[in-house]
């Protein structure tokens, strides 16, 4: 008998006791087990087998099948779809964390040999890497193309717009943000109106992200806890409707193995529908999302585009649907093959 | 082949359906089980592939002393059993090809061998025009007819079979019984219950005889 049987990883012992001897009337005659001519193969095959055999029983509900896959997409979509909006604020967030700048607003009547001056005078201190001065000409006309007030800005018959400084400090290039001594400093400056640093609703932000994503992870496990509950039930009805099945499989020496293997591979198959429908779910919604987000970077000029899943995410994703479709069939038969025993 | 010593079977209830049954068969013997319906014929069949434990008394199968049979070897004690039920237990969705491949596929047999070993057995039952069909289309005698294929296509040293002709006509019952015999020639041990006196007594084979779960008679015909 060879060990590669499937039946044979669990019911071979060493203690066999050894077949008694043949009469020779019984010699047409051999018993199941010395002459099964399987192999690693034949067993391979056997997975396929199951493997389509499985979806072909899918099949043959399609619909029932089709919305007990859509509830797991639902399900797996949630937390997914909330995973990939945070990544994408969490990736906009660190675009202008990046820069730390210093605004500084000059007064309205500075003129501008004071303010080239002035952004000379700044740019000798070691402190400060870069100047860069916008006059209120260039703010006017930045304003008026990217804003699309054009209209409203021909009523005003003066330049409302002071003149910038905006100031990289030293520090930016090392990653951490300016010292508040040197946001004071700075205000103090003569012609100086106004030093605006305003990190501060940026490290809000970002620990709400934080927030946000520890709840979407608890929303997740929760989630994922509804997929083991809805295969785990799927499969329990399965089980139920093919008792006579597993009651005539046993009763002709089959292996729990090999009783269980059909219904696991409903529920792989539960959980790759499922996830595969969960990533068209979010991959529909960010498509949606895309014009309208696109729109609004605009008029933050920013060149930010909405990310949606890429290869790793989206393996992720399947991988994850797959084993809560395997976990919660496994929950289910071994709690409920048990309970069947042939009559 | 077939040994039981002192057997006992007790149900949760209290019941007693076997009182201290001992016989034995031997390998390639065809023997018969009667009795009145409730005198534990069911229960006895069912003690030989493990369907049921026995309460109390040694089974001993092929060599095994089922007692001891620890419950993952289960699968091997039933795949060297066939066995024949008299409501058929035929599987409604699937053919009479797949029916009686099925202990075949349980045992890991390569796709061609499963073929080849079904047409056989289909052919050996005078079925193998049917494989296409499904259960429901067939009669009862048929329908038994793949019961029995199904219970022999794998070769098992032992064939059980209960009620085989509860559901037959008097001539179906007889071609039935024919086959047994066929296969009992060839070496298999054969252990059939039925009621069916009459028959029983043409067909001339040794016969054990419950009564309330006792063994009360083991009669060898005269030849």
């Amino acid at each position: 008998m060879k060990m590669s049987r499937p039946a044979a990883l669990r019911t071979t012992t060493p203690h066999r006791p050894p077949p008694a001897p043949r009469p020779p009337a019984a010699k047409l005659r051999t018993s199941s087990n010395s002459g099964t001519p399987t192999g690693s193969q034949a067993w391979l095959l056997h997975h396929f087998y199951v493997l389509f055999s499985s979806l072909g029983h899918f099949a043959r509900a399609p619909v029932q099948n089709l919305m007990a896959a859509a509830v797991i997409g639902v399900a797996l979509a949630l937390p997914s779809g909330f995973y990939l909006l945070l990544e994408n604020v969490q990736v906009l967030s660190r675009d202008w964390g990046g820069t730390m700048q210093i605004s500084l607003f000059l007064q309205p009547e500075a003129t501008p040999e004071e303010i080239q001056r002035l952004s000379e005078q700044l740019y000798q201190r070691p402190d400060i890497r870069s100047v860069r001065v916008i006059m209120p000409e260039q703010a006017l006309e930045e304003y008026r193309t990217l804003s699309g007030f054009a209209d409203a800005l021909t009523a005003l018959n003066q330049n409302p717009l002071p003149a910038v400084l905006v100031i990289q400090p030293t520090s930016a290039t090392q990653g951490t943000p300016p010292t508040q001594a040197l946001v004071d400093d700075l205000a103090k400056l003569p012609s100086v109106e106004i030093a605006q640093y305003d990190m501060r609703w940026l490290q809000r932000l970002s620990a709400m992200i934080e927030t946000a994503k520890r709840g979407v992870l608890v929303l997740a496990g929760l989630l994922a806890l509804t997929v083991l509950l809805v295969v785990g039930n799927t499969i329990r009805l399965s089980i139920q409707h093919r008792r006579e099945e597993i009651e005539i499989n046993k009763l002709f020496g089959a292996t729990d193995s090999f009783i269980r293997r059909p219904f696991l591979y409903s529920g792989f198959w539960y959980g790759l529908l499922g996830s595969l429908i969960a990533w068209l779910l979010v991959y529909a919604s960010f498509i949606l999302l895309q014009t309208p987000v696109q729109q609004l970077m605009a008029l933050y000029y920013s060149e930010f585009t909405l990310m949606s899943f890429d290869l790793r995410s989206s393996l992720l994703l399947l991988g994850v649907g797959i084993l809560l479709g395997l976990g919660g069939a496994w929950l289910a038969v071994g709690r409920h093959l048990k309970d069947i025993k042939p009559r | 082949m077939i040994t039981f010593t002192e057997v006992v079977k007790r149900y949760p209830n209290g019941y007693e359906a076997l009182k201290h049954i001992s016989f034995h068969i031997d390998r390639g013997e065809m023997v018969f089980l009667t009795g009145h319906s409730g005198a534990g014929k069911s229960t006895l069949l069912r003690l030989i592939p493990l369907i049921e434990r026995c309460t109390a008394g040694q089974v001993l199968v092929n060599g095994q002393y089922l007692g001891r049979l620890a419950n993952s070897r289960i699968p091997d004690l039933r795949r060297s059993i066939g066995m024949t039920f008299q409501e058929h237990r035929l599987l409604a969705d699937r053919t009479v090809f797949d029916n009686v491949a099925l202990p075949l596929v349980i045992a890991g047999f390569r796709h061609q061998e499963i073929r080849r070993r079904v047409r056989a057995a289909l052919d050996k039952v005078g079925l193998l025009n049917k494989e296409k069909s499904y259960p429901i289309t067939l009669s009862s005698g048929q329908q038994q007819r793949v019961g029995i294929a199904r219970a022999v296509v794998h070769k098992p040293p032992v064939l059980l079979a209960d009620e085989p002709t509860g559901n037959l006509d008097p001539a179906m019952a007889l071609e039935v019984m024919a086959l047994f015999r066929e296969f009992n020639r060839v070496g298999v041990t054969v252990l059939i219950a039925s009621h069916a006196l009459n028959l029983i007594k043409c067909m001339g084979c040794r016969t054990l005889i419950l009564q309330e779960g006792s063994l009360i008679d083991d009669t060898v015909p005269q030849s």
